[in-house]
């Protein structure tokens, strides 16, 4: 096969730029730990509301100081519709749906997870910049997907 | 026009009435999110026409379109008749009745699932029998495909198929391997749960399965284009073909590298452990390299049409080249705007990066940039240079063909670039209004989801334009004595007599079915093996 000079430069130039992008990739899949949320634990979406995990929704601090936040997304809203966290504190969104697939994505965050019945989903971020937040359902569950949405209000750490 | 064009003529046409259809609900899309009153307007509507115009583009128009297309390359630059010619025809019928079936459930509102019917949403079943008909059929015509050229290889011992054919061969395996996953998906999870045959579906298995197809599916469509690109446009230049064998490769490199991927739609999924995703990264990361040697050739080649034209200079040939045909147009524009697609996906597939674009705006931008242009538009500009070969008639209205293309390009620009924007501001995609009840982040979208809108009204006309000119020229169109002849491009260099290690099918589909065993079987295992809760399904819509 006859492969001209010219060519073989942009080859090399190809390669090398795609092991720089799998490079920078796996630096910070490595280094700093950037994972997509891809939490493995199921549970029964016929059950969710008396399940010891998701009978009570709402925040809770724990003993080391990270926040825990259980969820539910369901057709179409966010249970609880309003949720308040510390600022500079590493919080977990731990999140099921007992319906149909739901997003939880925090818009303007890093915070974004699909939320699937028979799974729980878990995100862990923190939030330096305090404020309101919006959260939106991203992945289309019915005729009431662009009303899904709920608050994230960021307190100032006293 | 003889009989053997009728076959690929009657697919082209239920291409391009899917295509009018999904674009008359395009705009609408564009406009609701926009929020622009229009009559009629409510969400169970735009539901539906999103689901219509998902289905319509991505599965019915490139279907038909690629598989009208094969038919023309398989016995053009094989240069003999197809096998099978009854079950070509019997496969057109299968696809269409239940492309008919799917659409006339869809309009009815009974199955407002969208293109990608994740459950536990649940269509009626017409929905998931009607598409199991349209992949029936289509694999009717990958038997054809490969039947014809098996016949060609008896008669040819040795020799490699030409190019054109050896990448529709290509498309043929990629669509053959995509397409198991979302046969198991739809006949053995959906359509008994649909019946109510089976009680439940694990969601999370569903979309596994669904991306094992989604994602090779996009090079379905991908591949023909490149043929395009490879054979067809070097020579409507008026150069020549810049490598012949490293065409091949790249070829071959779709075939073992496209299906193994499909775990990067579904970064943000729970149950899916963070390993097997970033084994599909790196292979979709992989993917790219096959692109980029495809942008080399295919502008070394026309740098090669524009010199040969008399072209000098640094950048004098560009010049020379033949910008007033629309299939040169179209398919040039196609590429440029492939080239920022390709930047955007990669993003997409950034493992980590994919927490800020997934399911956002973003996305739509990004697969219109590369469906919605890199393909469509190149299927567009074939379509200028079909016709007039395959009716025996002069293109009509030529100066909208000639138009058309800069329109598209100009919407494009408009929407695209505008969702991008939107997304990366967290505007969630598919949404109907996103007012968001006046929330100071929704606020912000307002002002590019105009021009997103705007972008979608040119986009609508750039459409109705390259309608105008197919039925014009179908109807109208002034019959020419001598049609021009389907040729395609020679290479600079001729192709060795013998068949090469890159001709070898069985081989290269051998490695790539390996790659998704490991790729799919040993995460789907450990899937399985989880204790899992199936859901009933909802109708939400």
């Amino acid at each position: 096969m006859k492969v001209y000079l010219y060519e073989k430069i942009w080859m090399w130039g190809s390669a090398l730029l795609i092991v720089a992008f799998l490079g920078s990739l796996l630096a910070t899949t490595f280094g700093l730990g950037i994972r997509p949320p891809s939490h493995v634990e199921t549970i029964d979406p016929k059950a969710v509301r008396t399940d010891p995990r998701f009978a009570a929704s709402g925040v809770t601090v724990r003993p080391d100081g990270s926040v825990r936040v259980v969820a539910l997304a369901q057709i179409w809203a966010f249970v609880p519709n309003e949720i308040r966290v510390p600022a500079g504190r590493p919080v977990t969104f731990r999140v099921t749906s007992p319906d149909v697939l739901h997003g939880f994505q925090i818009v303007g965050t890093n915070v974004n997870a699909m939320v699937a019945p028979g799974y729980v989903s878990q995100v862990t971020t923190t939030f330096h910049r305090p404020g309101e937040y919006l959260i939106v359902c991203n992945e289309y569950c019915g005729l009431g997907h662009h009303v899904m949405a709920g608050k994230l209000i960021v307190e100032a750490a006293p | 026009m003889n009989r053997a064009q009728r076959l690929p003529l009657a697919h082209l046409w239920v291409a391009f009435a899917a295509f009018g259809l999904a674009s008359l609900m395009a705009v609408m899309q564009a406009m609701s999110r926009a929020e622009v009153q229009l009559p009629a307007r409510t969400a169970a509507i735009y539901y539906l026409s999103v689901t219509a115009h998902g289905v319509l583009t991505a599965l019915v128009f490139t279907t038909f379109f690629i598989m009208g297309f094969g038919y023309v390359i398989a016995r053009t630059a094989l240069r003999r008749p197809l096998v099978g010619e009854g079950v070509a025809w019997a496969s057109f019928w299968i696809a269409l009745i239940g492309t008919l079936l799917a659409t006339l459930v869809i309009v009815l509102g009974k199955a407002s699932v969208l293109y990608t019917f994740y459950p536990p949403l649940q269509a009626h079943p017409g929905f998931y029998i009607g598409a199991a008909l349209l992949v029936i059929g289509s694999w009717g015509w990958c038997w054809v495909m490969v039947r014809t050229y098996r016949a060609w290889r008896r008669d040819n011992s040795g020799a490699p198929a030409p190019l054109a054919m050896h990448g529709l061969l290509a498309t043929v395996i990629v669509w053959i391997l995509a397409t198991i996953g979302v046969a198991i998906e739809v006949v053995v999870l959906l359509i008994p749960w649909s019946l109510g045959i089976t009680k439940t579906v694990d969601p999370i298995l569903a979309r596994a399965l669904f991306w094992w197809f989604g994602h090779p599916l996009v090079y379905f469509w991908l591949l023909p284009a490149y043929v395009a690109w490879y054979t067809i446009l070097p020579r409507e230049a008026g150069g020549k073909l810049f490598s012949d064998p490293l065409a091949r490769v790249v070829f071959v490199l779709f075939i073992v590298l496209s299906t193994p991927v499909g775990f990067h739609h579904q970064f943000m999924d729970p149950g899916i452990p963070a390993g097997w995703k970033l084994f599909h990264t790196v292979n979709t990361f992989a993917i790219l390299f096959p692109s980029f040697l495809t942008a080399f050739t295919v502008i070394a080649s026309l740098e090669v049409a524009g010199r040969m034209r008399g072209g000098r200079g640094l950048f004098g040939w560009l010049g020379k080249l033949p910008w007033g045909e629309p299939l040169f147009t179209s398919v040039v524009l196609a590429m440029t705007i492939f080239a920022v697609g390709g930047f955007s996906g990669a993003v997409n597939a950034g493992y980590g990066m994919n927490a800020m674009v997934h399911n956002t705006a973003w996305v739509q931008g990004h697969f219109h940039l590369t469906v919605g242009s890199a393909v469509a538009l190149t299927f567009m500009g074939l379509t200028y240079w079909l016709l007039p070969r395959l009716l025996g008639r002069e293109l009509k209205f030529p100066a909208f063909a000639q138009v058309q293309p800069w329109l598209w390009f100009v919407g494009m620009m408009f929407f695209a670039v505008a969702n991008h924007v939107t997304g990366l501001l967290g505007m969630p995609r598919r949404v109907y209004d996103p007012a968001y009840f006046g929330a100071a982040a929704a606020r912000a979208w307002a002002p590019w989801t105009a021009v997103s809108a705007a972008g979608g009204v040119i986009l609508f006309v750039s459409a109705m334009s390259f309608l105008l000119v197919a039925v014009g020229t179908a109807l109208w169109g002034k019959r020419m004595a001598s049609p021009p002849e389907i040729a395609y491009a020679e290479p600079l260099e001729p192709v060795p007599p013998r068949r090469s290690l890159w001709d070898r099918f069985g081989l290269w589909t051998v490695l790539a079915v390996l790659l998704v065993l490991i790729a799919y079987g040993l995460p789907l295992f450990g899937l399985l093996r989880l204790e899992r809760f199936g859901s009933p399904g909802f109708k939400p819509f």
